[in-house]
């Protein structure tokens, strides 16, 4: 066995969880979604239901994280690997817990018919799960340039977020019946647009781990 | 000279001054043999004073021949020979006339291992002082009380200070050693791995110890321990294969450091 090759693995290992409750969490946002727009009550409930196993593996993470830095000592780099792995999962299960908000909303809209807005924040959708699953690759493969593209695109989240604010506004002004609708749709196009800060937040953090300094992306 | 001229002369002086005050040693180019072997290549380190300056990197790297040159204790080794100077406080100790002895009154040296002298606790301390003329009793008792208050051991052999100081454990002897070193007021304190031999808490009271000396003595400590350099330390320098890989913060040095070899070694995965 090579130096540190146990250390190794398990570092390997850990990053493989993290991808895969950023998976999860992902997912949930898209299904959430999905929910949404075809006025699923029963996959809004499933959404509500699986958060537990996101939460449940971010827990899991950071008790493994935990365990590496007391019993490994690590440094440098690996020590920022593990610190920035721990601050992506709780971006990750933020992402989770905006996708279990967005299945409540739909519960709470029924079969109400959507204001056309809707549309704005499926395509805020979009680009906010294009940043989340593009931030992992970039994560995986250490690619500081494609982290610097997904944090660009947040520009585009933000320009919609404003658009679909103008809008709900127009439109609850013009419907009053439909005021709150507007307010949950206002609350879902803010989940969107914090799900893209996060994916921003997690390139802030690729560059911290590959550079060892702290950037901000979002200027 | 007009008087202008003495003027920028005068503050050349003193910025000369504020430099080599802060700096107790300055290696320049050094470059070292055992006989074919070149063990120290192009060596350039500028260590300050009032500082705990760690010295790491693997078996074999350099860093006990360095430390054992800054005190000329290198040179006890038969076919050693050296090229390139050490300022010690601006003076180079290789100049002929630099007495040897000279030197190290000004730096104290603690071994691997403890190597108290099979003589009473006192008389350990003692030993220095009176080599260079002490011999007044009540003057020594100052001195041996002081030393051992310096090296947080009074309080544990005030009353035993007739003992042998073979009677003590391994972390008091080694503390004893490092109250033997103080008692000739060293100006710097080198220590080759001094807790390499020690269990973890008398490991800590030492590195304690290191932290509250560095007030009074600049330090320089050779460690395989590479917990107990960031612990301890305020530079780092990181040796390998005679040579000085990367010189820096200790912050610098275990957080992000510029050479990738530097990293492999701190983090484990070589050497």
């Amino acid at each position: 066995m090579s130096v540190r090759e146990k250390f190794d693995t398990e570092l390997h290992s850990t990053q493989d969880q993290l991808i895969q409750l950023s998976t999860m969490a992902v997912k949930a946002l898209g299904k959430s979604i999905d929910a949404l727009l075809n006025h699923d009550v029963d996959a809004a409930l499933q959404v509500i239901e699986d958060d537990i196993h996101i939460n449940r593996l971010e827990e899991e993470l950071n008790d493994r994280v935990i365990l590496l830095i007391a019993k490994q000592s690590p440094v440098a780099t690996d020590l920022r690997r593990l610190i920035v792995m721990i601050k992506v999962a709780t971006d990750m299960e933020r992402v989770g817990d905006y996708a279990v908000n967005i299945a409540k909303d739909t519960i709470r809209l029924g079969k109400e018919e959507h204001v056309p807005v809707i549309a704005q924040i499926e395509k805020m959708h979009r680009l906010a799960a294009t940043m989340l699953m593009k931030v992992i690759e970039a994560f995986v493969e250490e690619d500081v340039a494609k982290a610097k593209e997904i944090a660009d695109l947040d520009d585009q989240v933000d320009a919609l977020y404003g658009e679909v604010l103008t809008q709900l506004m127009l439109a609850g002004g013009e419907n009053p019946a439909q005021i709150s609708q507007v307010t949950q749709l206002a609350f879902i196009g803010r989940y969107m647009e914090r799900a893209a800060d996060h994916a921003t937040n997690i390139a802030e953090q690729l560059f911290y781990l590959v550079r060892g300094r702290h950037y901000d992306l979002n200027k | 000279m007009t008087m202008n001229s003495t003027a920028i002369a005068t503050d050349a002086v003193i910025e000369q001054d504020i430099v080599s005050s802060n700096s107790v040693y300055k290696t320049n180019q050094l470059n070292l043999w055992y006989g074919a072997n070149h063990a120290l290549k192009n060596i350039d380190l500028d260590i300050k004073e009032n500082e705990v300056t760690a010295i790491i990197g693997p078996s074999g790297c350099g860093k006990s021949t360095y430390i054992k040159t800054l005190n000329r204790m290198v040179e006890l080794v038969p076919s050693v020979k050296t090229s390139g100077e050490i300022l010690y406080r601006g003076r180079n100790i290789f100049d002929k006339s630099y007495g040897v002895e000279e030197l190290r009154t000004r730096v104290g040296m603690v071994f691997q291992k403890p190597n108290p002298f099979p003589k009473s606790i006192y008389d350990n301390v003692a030993y220095g002082p009176r080599i260079h003329g002490i011999k007044n009793k009540k003057i020594l008792d100052e001195i041996v009380e002081k030393s051992l208050r310096g090296a947080a051991i009074w309080d544990e052999v005030k009353d035993r200070l007739t003992e042998n100081a073979y009677s003590i454990s391994g972390g008091q002897q080694q503390r004893i050693c490092i109250a033997r070193a103080l008692a000739i007021e060293p100006d710097v304190i080198l220590m080759d791995e001094p807790t390499s031999a020690l269990d973890p808490i008398s490991t800590l009271k030492i590195e304690e110890l290191v932290q509250e000396l560095k007030k009074d003595y600049s330090i320089i400590i050779v460690t395989h321990n590479m917990q107990q350099a960031a612990r301890i330390s305020d530079k780092t320098a990181f040796f390998l294969n005679g040579e000085v890989v990367e010189y820096d913060t200790t912050d610098t040095i275990f957080s992000n450091p510029s050479d990738k070899r530097t990293e492999d070694y701190i983090s484990g995965r070589f050497g």
